[in-house]
C-alpha cells in the first residue's frame, strides 16, 4: 500500500470529519457497524485518481482534493432560501420530497397527492434503532465515492410502487443545497414492483447563498418485471459545486427503461450508471445531455452489463461544450457469455462552440456471445458554418442562430422521454442554459 | 430609387479574384435578370450581398437604400430587406420549419423595433401562404428542408419571402430542379410580391424563367463582370445565339 497517499492530507481531514459527524447520522447498532466498514472501505481507497482506468478523466485526488465538513442542519433561514430555490424550478403536476441540505424538508415536500401505491418513507426513519442496516450496505459494488456516501448518508427517500400499479404523475425527488463550503450525503432507493407504470424526476439546485458545495448521492432503482419507468434526472447545481451521483440500476425482464440524464450545474461532477439486466426481453435507453460552460468538467460513465439473453439497450448522448468546459463519456457494455440476442448500441456527440473546449469519449464492448448487435460511434465537432449563416441571413442573431442549432443538437437525446411533462421540463431547462449563455 | 447599388465591387475568395469590378443598380419597383453561364460569378454576388463569410471585399462598394451594405452582419441585413432565396437551400435537422419560420420572423420584427407576432396569428398567416404555393401542411412540421424534394425545398425558400416582405428579393437560380407545374407555382408566388417599393432579382441561366417572370431589365455576366444590360429582349437573343459572344467582352 502507497504510504505517503494513506498518510494524504486529504486521507486525514476525511477521518476527522467521519469521527466528529458519527453522531449525527441516523442509525445505531448494526447500521453504525456498516458505516464503520463503509468508511474503512473508502480510507482503504481514499480518493478516486487518474492511475485508476475509470478515472482516468476525472481525477478526484487534483480536482476535488478535500471532502468538506457536513453540512449543518437547515435553520429557517436555510428553508426559506430553499423555498425560493425551488419556486424557482419549472412547476411539475405530482407529489415531491425534498432534501435540503442532505435533510428531508417536509414542510417543502408535497406528499399529501401520493397516489394509490405509493409508499414512502425517509432513509433516517429505516434506520432507526438500527434497523435495515442492509441499506447502507453497497453489496458488490465497488468504488470509494459509494463507500464513502454509506459511511456518510444523513437521509434519503425510499419509495415502492406497488405491484401493478399505474402512476398518472410524476415522482420528484428535489436536492437543494444552501451552505456554503460543505458537503451533503443522500442514499435513496426506488421499488418498482411488477407490471407497475411510474415516472421519476430528480432535480439538483442550488439556493442563494450556496457556494462550493458538495453533493455525494447514491440511488438503488430496481424495477421489476413488466414495469415501465422513465427516470429523468436534471442536474443543475451551482457552477462552483462538486457533484458525484451513482446509480444502481437492476431490471427484471420485459421492462421498459428511460433514463436520461441533464447535466449542466456543478464545476465538477461525476454522474456514474451501473445498469444490471436481470431478466429477459427488457429495453433500455439511457439518454443523457451535458450543457457545459466556464471551466465545469462533468463525467458521465455508464456501465450496462447484460447479463441475460434477448436484451436491447440503446445510449444517446449529447455534449454542448463552450469556454474550456471538459465533458467526459465513458460508456461500458458487457455481454455475458449466455446473452444471446443482445442488441445493444451508444453514440455520442459532442458540440465545441469554442477551441479550447474538450470532449473525452471512451466507449467499451466486451461481449462474450456471439449471436449480438452490438456498436458504438462518436463525433466531434463545431457548429455547421453552412446552417449558421442561412440562420442568420433569415434574420437571427449569431447567438439566437447557435441557440436554435444547439437545442436541435440536444433534442435529439431530450425527444426520448416519452414524459410530456418531463421533456418540457427537460427543453425548459435547455433553454434557460441558453438564455443565461446570452 | 435606387434600392441597390453595387459600384465596381471586387471579391476574392482563397486569394483567387471572382468578381473585377462589377456595377449594378437595382430601383425600387423594377425585376432584374442576372444571366449568364455556369462560373460567371453569380452565386457569389448573391452570397455577397447577403453577408456570407468567406468572401474577401477587396474593392468597390454596396449601398442598399443608401447604406453602406457591406457594413452590416447578415441578420441586419435581413432585418433591413434583404433576402436571398438561395441556390441550394440547406437542410437543417432537427429545426422544425414551423419553429424556425416564426424564430426568424419574429427576430426581424424585434430587430427593427415591431412588437412579436403572436405564435395562432403567425400560424395562420402561414399556413394561407403555404396553400398559395401548394405547401403541403405537414412539411411545417418537419425539419427545415429535410426529405424535401429539390422543389418543395425552393418553394420554401418562396414561402420565407412571402412571409418577411422583404424590399430586395434576389432569387439565384430559382428554376434549377423544377418542373413546369412547380416552376409556375414558385413564379406566381414571386409575382404575387411584384410591388412598387419591392426589387425582384431574378438569377437564372436559362431563358425559360423569364417566360414566367418577366424582367424590367436583364443583365450578362461573364467572368466576373456584368457586360451588357438591356431590355427583356435580350434574354430572348441570349437564347438564340448563347453566351460566348460575351466571353471576348469580358
Ligand atoms: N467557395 C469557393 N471557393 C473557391 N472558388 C469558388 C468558391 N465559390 C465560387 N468559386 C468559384 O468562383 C467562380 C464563380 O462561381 P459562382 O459564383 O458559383 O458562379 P455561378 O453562380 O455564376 O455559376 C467559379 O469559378 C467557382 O469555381
Ligand atoms: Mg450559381
Amino acid at each position: 500500500m502507497n504510504v505517503v497517499l494513506a498518510k494524504s492530507e486529504t486521507r486525514q481531514a476525511v477521518s476527522d470529519v467521519f469521527a466528529s459527524v458519527r453522531d449525527r447520522l441516523p442509525g445505531a447498532g448494526k447500521a453504525a457497524e456498516t458505516r464503520t466498514q463503509a468508511f474503512e472501505a473508502f480510507e482503504r481507497a481514499g480518493l478516486p485518481h487518474r492511475r485508476l482506468e475509470d478515472w482516468k478523466y476525472t481525477d478526484l485526488r487534483a480536482l476535488m482534493r478535500e471532502v468538506l465538513p457536513l453540512a449543518a442542519v437547515p435553520d429557517a433561514n436555510a428553508l426559506n432560501r430553499a423555498e425560493a430555490a425551488l419556486a424557482a424550478l419549472p412547476e411539475v403536476d405530482g407529489s415531491r420530497l425534498v432534501l435540503v441540505d442532505g435533510a428531508f424538508a417536509p414542510a417543502l415536500s408535497k406528499l399529501a397527492g401520493l397516489e394509490a401505491g405509493v409508499h414512502v418513507q425517509t432513509l433516517r426513519e429505516a434506520l432507526k434503532d438500527g434497523r435495515n442496516a442492509e441499506l447502507l450496505s453497497n453489496g458488490t459494488e465497488p468504488g470509494a465515492m459509494i463507500a464513502l456516501n454509506a459511511a456518510m448518508a444523513t437521509d434519503g427517500a425510499l419509495v415502492t410502487v406497488a405491484d401493478g400499479k399505474a402512476l398518472t404523475k410524476p415522482i420528484h425527488i428535489v436536492h437543494v443545497a444552501t451552505r456554503a463550503s460543505a458537503a451533503s450525503y443522500t442514499r435513496s432507493f426506488l421499488k418498482i414492483g411488477k407490471a407497475a407504470r411510474a415516472t421519476l424526476l430528480e432535480s439538483f439546485v442550488a439556493a442563494d447563498g450556496a457556494k462550493s458545495y458538495q453533493v455525494n448521492d447514491a440511488v438503488s432503482i430496481s424495477v421489476g418485471d413488466d414495469a415501465h419507468l422513465q427516470h429523468v434526472r436534471l442536474m443543475a447545481d451551482s457552477a462552483d459545486a462538486t457533484n458525484i451521483t451513482t446509480v444502481i440500476f437492476t431490471i427484471g425482464a420485459k421492462v421498459r427503461l428511460t433514463t436520461f440524464n441533464m447535466t449542466s450545474g456543478g464545476g465538477l461532477s461525476r454522474y456514474q450508471g451501473h445498469l444490471t439486466f436481470a431478466g429477459e426481453g427488457a429495453e433500455v435507453n439511457a439518454n443523457g445531455v451535458n450543457l457545459l460552460n466556464g471551466r465545469q468538467h462533468a463525467d458521465t460513465t455508464l456501465f450496462l452489463d447484460h447479463a441475460v439473453p434477448h436484451c436491447m439497450s440503446r445510449e444517446v448522448f449529447r455534449s454542448v461544450l463552450d469556454d474550456r468546459a471538459h465533458s467526459v463519456f465513458q460508456g461500458r457494455i458487457i455481454v455475458r457469455p449466455d446473452a444471446q440476442k443482445t442488441d445493444a448500441k451508444m453514440m455520442t456527440r459532442a458540440l465545441l462552440l469554442s477551441d479550447e473546449a474538450e470532449a473525452d469519449n471512451k466507449p467499451e464492448l466486451e461481449i462474450f456471445a456471439d449471436d449480438v448487435t452490438c456498436g458504438h460511434g462518436a463525433t466531434t465537432g463545431a457548429l455547421d458554418e453552412s446552417l449558421l449563416f442561412y440562420l442568420r441571413a433569415r434574420g437571427l442573431s449569431e447567438k439566437e442562430a447557435q441557440a436554435l442549432l444547439i437545442q436541435a443538437f440536444v433534442g435529439e437525446a431530450i425527444e426520448t422521454i416519452a414524459s410530456d411533462d418531463l421533456r418540457e421540463v427537460a427543453i425548459a431547462t435547455a433553454q434557460r442554459w441558453l438564455e443565461v449563455r446570452g | 430609387m435606387a434600392l441597390l447599388e453595387v459600384k465596381d465591387l471586387q471579391v476574392r475568395v482563397d486569394e483567387r479574384e471572382i468578381l473585377h469590378g462589377l456595377s449594378l443598380t437595382v430601383n425600387e419597383g423594377e425585376i432584374h435578370a442576372i444571366m449568364g453561364p455556369n462560373g460567371s460569378g453569380k452565386s457569389t454576388l448573391s452570397h455577397v450581398i447577403a453577408g456570407k463569410p468567406g468572401y474577401e471585399v477587396t474593392g468597390g462598394e454596396i449601398l442598399f437604400k443608401g447604406d453602406d451594405l457591406l457594413e452590416m452582419a447578415p441578420d441586419e441585413r435581413a432585418a433591413k430587406g434583404v433576402f436571398l432565396a438561395f441556390q441550394y437551400p440547406v437542410e437543417i435537422p432537427g429545426v422544425v420549419t414551423m419553429n424556425f419560420l416564426r424564430t426568424a420572423y419574429n427576430a426581424q420584427r424585434k430587430a427593427r423595433g415591431e412588437t412579436e407576432l403572436m405564435a395562432p396569428e403567425f400560424l395562420k398567416k402561414v399556413r394561407e401562404v403555404a396553400k398559395r404555393l401548394s405547401i403541403p401542411q405537414d412539411m411545417l412540421k418537419r425539419g427545415v428542408n429535410v426529405g424535401f424534394s429539390g422543389g418543395e425545398k425552393k418553394r420554401n425558400e418562396i414561402l420565407q419571402m412571402a412571409l418577411f416582405e422583404p424590399s430586395l428579393c434576389i432569387l439565384d437560380e430559382m428554376d434549377s430542379g423544377l418542373d413546369i407545374d412547380a416552376l409556375r407555382i414558385a413564379a406566381d408566388g414571386v409575382n404575387a410580391l411584384r410591388a412598387p417599393d419591392r426589387a425582384i432579382v431574378v438569377i437564372t441561366h436559362y431563358q425559360r424563367l423569364l417566360n414566367y417572370i418577366v424582367p424590367d431589365v436583364v443583365h450578362v455576366m461573364s467572368k466576373g463582370r456584368v457586360v451588357k444590360s438591356g431590355g427583356k429582349e435580350l434574354a430572348l437573343e441570349l437564347e438564340a445565339s448563347g453566351y460566348a459572344q460575351f466571353d471576348d467582352a469580358a
